[in-house]
């Protein structure tokens, strides 16, 4: 087997002097009762050839060709070359947790940049080395509010992406963390702030908000964040598009930021791997969960790195510790690391002002059913047909139509939510715009 | 003598930051093929933020090599050996990177038609029944991000499963020897944690968990083989003490690398597994993730799996989120799918038989390291290892060098340290797993650099004591570092 490199010889060698005469007699010291006492019923081993050929028909089985109009928490963007020539060399690919620094600072140092430019992004003092994704970051953002509050209720306004949402009642279900959700405005889609108020007691710890939300829509974050503030709980502020930060203005006024990062050069994937981050002030950093690299130097003087402050983690405290993460998301957040590079400080805002220009451009076409400000997604309504049978015509024309969102709120079934980024193509959104008109003869609408 | 390595320049390297000039690019965008719109109309003024502080701005070539340079001083699997225990740094088959990043794969959007989408659910679907065979269990939840993400998806179902039975219970056992991933997540599961002490074989104590299984406990969570890379030889016992009582057996299947092909949880009692896909199915650990963390639970367990599962309806697969006991999610969409077509790619590879060979030669290395070093180093426990070896720097700390010393002189013959310190239960732990991927003159090295390395601390203690002396940066300040907190570059 290809992977494994020993002759024949070799094994035989060290069998030898391991004393014994068969690679089997190795297990000799297992209980017969617990021994496998047949071949696995899998198929023997294939070649390099068939593997791709293998992964090859699966893709053929998947959309191909297709312009797509969906966002909903991942977005098409370009991925510059240099992220994959990057984060394919061995050294960064193949190269473990950087527990031993004086070997490890190829990655605790781009840990650091990556940290700096969560940090420049989103206004927040700290940024860990990253979460699983956006997701997780949700419950473990709620978790330390309430670790820092002592208050256990959480509030999550409505237009957080679903199934976040869904992942944030999961963790909270058994940890005596109540969690309840505040609505949005039925003509703007944006946080209904009365009922948030209205909602809010002081035994209440995180508010959790999005910017821009599920729908799109740039929140009132400086609101929000006067309402949690004034009964003494913090404000999660939460952002699924992180092109967005390439124009919208820091969320200085929250508390914890977190995020999903897939925007920047990580590939769909169908659902992961992504990058998640938890960012927040000074007064915060001994609340956060997850990895934190930090600057040092060497004994020789040098500047240098390592894994810091884990006396909050697992390892050390097990039971005790701010959270049961281990890992982070090394080699997706390097992917956002050279992301950010590539782009740097002017280009990340022309990449986001042609996604704003995009997007309006076909909102243009097509009036958005909320009235809010939207950076590069909004909700139109269907006209005359259902959102699926709008995306069914449309896949006839090679397009992948919006997310409708009957399956997330049944008061917008004839609703579908649309995105256009930097990859969208003016003559896709025509054809696609044209689709959604309702299919009533121009003469009877004069 | 050191035989692996020599020296070689190694380039410095600013932060970004530091080399950052106004006006410098590394990205050109396409023309705008429609209408400019201006940010503060669009967004209104208030949201539209000012330039973005300290942002790097560096051009193609200077970013390239930035990350080439920073990437050199990294050790990797791909330069040598990683003897990290319970760690498994195996071979990383470029294979695995090519197949993930097939376009209409990597470029699959979650929430695409059902009907455009059935390439990459027919991967999760054969990848659920590879892990269901060689696991021994009857269903697969591909969701959880990572090992601890898949911990805490398990104890939730253990959960789950006992409130539905009428009393979800209050405790959780562990081993002492067990990773600290364990405890953290019992409590996050709103669980109580009792420690239970290793016999003095390293194996569980049989009399004392009897005695502690009470109606009380939901479940015992168990590494076998265990941290001690010793196999829990009373497993089936164990579980039976366990189910008796209403009680679960949770496995950690951090060293599922030791059994595939040769023993299935599933047919000693474990109710639920989470596996770790970067150990055992060789997904890359990338410096620290991603991950992937799947559940492998017992029929009785599968109503509670998160939702959405995988349905076949003859030729077409979908996805059922109506599923009323279910857990809930634990993660948006379905799972880490780019680790998991790695995992796949790496299962095809080898095939059954093979997949059974690589756990010979994984076991093979570490039982040869043993006999290799067993002269030189303590052995705390004489039970017969499996895919790892721990040993205690009881000799080498009556000279005041520790096991922290010895495995960073380990770094000066060209190799990562062994796991230092961990489990607990052994003082002063060397911890060494070799995998399957080592060959026996890399190992041969090893095992001569650990033998260098045991003379030197007799004939020069304080020399061991001050290593690594060959890296370009040597002992690191972790004191200063969590002391004096610098998390983030500002500028001077």
């Amino acid at each position: 087997m290809r992977y494994l490199p020993k002759s024949e010889s070799e094994r035989r060698q060290m069998l030898d002097a391991c004393g014994v005469a068969s690679p089997e007699e190795l297990f000799a010291h297992l209980p017969e009762a617990v021994r496998l006492d047949r071949p696995l019923a899998l198929d023997p081993g294939i070649s390099e050839y068939e593997i791709v050929d293998y992964f090859r028909q699966r893709a053929a089985e998947n959309a191909n060709g297709y312009a797509s109009f969906l966002g909903a928490g991942i977005y098409n963007h370009y991925r510059p070359v240099l992220v994959d020539t990057v984060v394919s060399r061995g050294e960064f690919l193949t190269s473990y947790t950087p527990y031993q620094a004086e070997i490890a600072q190829g990655t605790l140092t781009t840990i650091f940049e990556f940290q700096t430019m969560i940090c420049q992004l989103t206004g927040m003092d700290v940024a860990n080395a990253s979460m699983y994704d956006g997701s997780t970051a949700v419950p473990e953002a709620a978790m330390m509010a309430v670790r820092a509050t002592g208050k256990g209720r959480v509030l999550i306004a409505k237009s957080v992406h679903p199934e976040y949402r869904e992942v944030l009642r999961t963790y909270a279900k058994h940890q005596g963390m109540p969690v309840e959700e505040f609505g949005y405005v039925a003509e703007a889609g944006t946080l209904d702030l009365e009922d948030l108020e209205s909602k809010m007691d002081d035994l209440t710890g995180a508010v959790i908000i999005q910017s821009p939300n599920f729908f799109g829509i740039v929140e009132q974050v400086k609101a929000a964040a006067a309402i949690a503030h004034k009964r003494g709980a913090l404000l999660v502020l939460l952002f699924t598009e992180a092109v967005s930060l390439g124009l919208l203005e820091p969320p200085a006024d929250a508390d914890i930021v977190a995020g999903e990062l897939q925007s920047f050069a990580i590939s769909p994937s169908y659902g992961g791997p992504y990058a998640g981050i938890i960012a927040t002030k000074d007064k915060f950093i001994r609340q956060m969960p997850g990895r934190l690299v930090g600057q040092t130097t060497d004994s020789r003087g040098n500047r240098a790195f390592c894994l810091t402050l884990s006396t909050r983690e697992q390892h050390i405290r097990r039971e005790k510790a701010t959270s049961n993460i281990c890992t982070n998301q090394a080699l997706i957040a390097l992917m956002a690391t050279v992301y950010m590079s590539v782009y740097g400080k002017q280009g990340l805002r022309e990449l986001a002002e042609q996604n704003l220009s995009k997007a309006h451009y076909l909102a243009g076409k097509l009036a958005p059913r909320f009235s809010g400000k939207f950076f590069n997604e909004f909700v139109v309504k269907a006209e005359g047909k259902s959102p699926d049978e709008i995306n069914k015509a449309l896949l006839k024309k090679k397009i992948i139509g919006g997310l409708p969102l009957g399956r997330f709120y049944p008061e917008l079934a004839d609703c579908m939510l649309v995105c256009a980024t930097e990859m969208s193509r003016r003559a896709e959104m025509d054809t696609f715009a044209e689709s959604l008109k309702p299919a009533v003869p121009a003469e009877v609408l004069a | 003598m050191i035989q692996k390595v020599r020296s070689h320049l190694s380039p410095n390297e600013e932060l970004l930051f530091e080399r950052s000039s106004p006006g410098k690019k590394a990205y050109q965008l396409p023309e705008l093929d429609v209408p400019a719109v201006d940010a503060a109309e669009a967004l209104g003024a208030g949201n539209v933020r000012g330039e973005i502080e300290g942002f790097p701005e560096v051009s193609e070539v200077e970013a390239i090599r930035h990350f080439t340079r920073l990437s050199t001083w990294n050790y990797a699997i791909d330069y040598g050996m990683y003897p990290l225990g319970s760690c498994t740094m195996k071979y990383n088959p470029r294979i695995n990177e090519l197949v993930a990043r097939t376009e209409a794969l990597a470029w699959a959007h979650p929430y695409q038609p059902e009907a455009l989408s059935q390439g990459c659910m027919k991967v999760m679907e054969r990848l659920e029944a590879a892990l269901a065979e060689i696991t021994g269990m009857d269903a697969v939840t591909l969701q959880p991000a990572a090992g601890a993400h898949g911990e805490l998806t398990g104890i939730l179902l253990i959960r789950a499963l006992l409130e539905k039975r009428g009393n979800p219970r209050k405790k959780i056992l562990i081993p002492d020897s067990a990773h600290g991933t364990n405890p953290a997540t019992a409590a996050i599961a709103g669980y109580a944690v009792e420690n239970i002490k290793s016999s003095e074989t390293g194996v569980l104590d049989v009399g004392a968990l009897e005695h502690l299984v009470t109606s009380d406990v939901a479940a015992l969570m168990v590494t076998n083989p265990n941290t001690l890379g010793v196999f829990e030889n009373n497993i089936i016992h164990v579980a039976e003490i366990l189910h008796k009582k209403g009680a679960m057996l949770y496995m950690d299947g951090a060293n599922m690398n030791a059994l595939v092909g040769i023993a299935r949880p599933g047919d000693f009692g474990v109710d639920v597994l989470h596996l770790n896909l970067h150990k055992t199915f060789s997904t890359p650990h990338g410096g620290g993730g991603p991950g992937a963390g799947p559940v492998c639970v017992k029929k009785v367990l599968e109503p509670f799996l998160p939702a959405p599962r995988l349905k076949r309806s003859g030729q077409k697969l979908s996805w059922n989120y109506n599923r009323k006991n279910s857990i809930g999610r634990v993660k948006a969409f379905y799972g880490n799918f780019g680790v998991l077509v790695r995992a796949l790619a790496y299962i095809l590879a080898h095939g059954g038989p093979g997949l059974r060979n690589a756990t010979m030669d994984a076991v093979l290395n570490a039982v040869y390291i043993r006999k290799q070093l067993e002269p030189y180093f303590d052995l705390p426990y004489q039970s017969p290892n499996m895919h790892e070896v721990v040993f205690s720097d009881d000799r080498q700390a009556k000279l005041g060098v520790r096991t922290g010393d010895i495995a960073k002189r380990l770094i000066d013959y060209g190799f990562h340290p062994y796991t230092v310190s961990f489990p607990l239960i052994v003082h002063g732990a060397l911890m060494i797993e070799p995998t399957e991927t080592e060959g026996k003159r890399e190992i041969d090295l090893f095992c001569d650099a650990m033998i260098s390395i045991a003379k030197e601390v007799e004939a020069d203690p304080q020399m061991v004591k001050n290593a690594p002396y060959g890296t370009r940066t040597s002992r690191v300040d972790e004191v200063t570092a969590a002391r004096k907190p610098v998390l983030r570059w500002k500028p001077a």
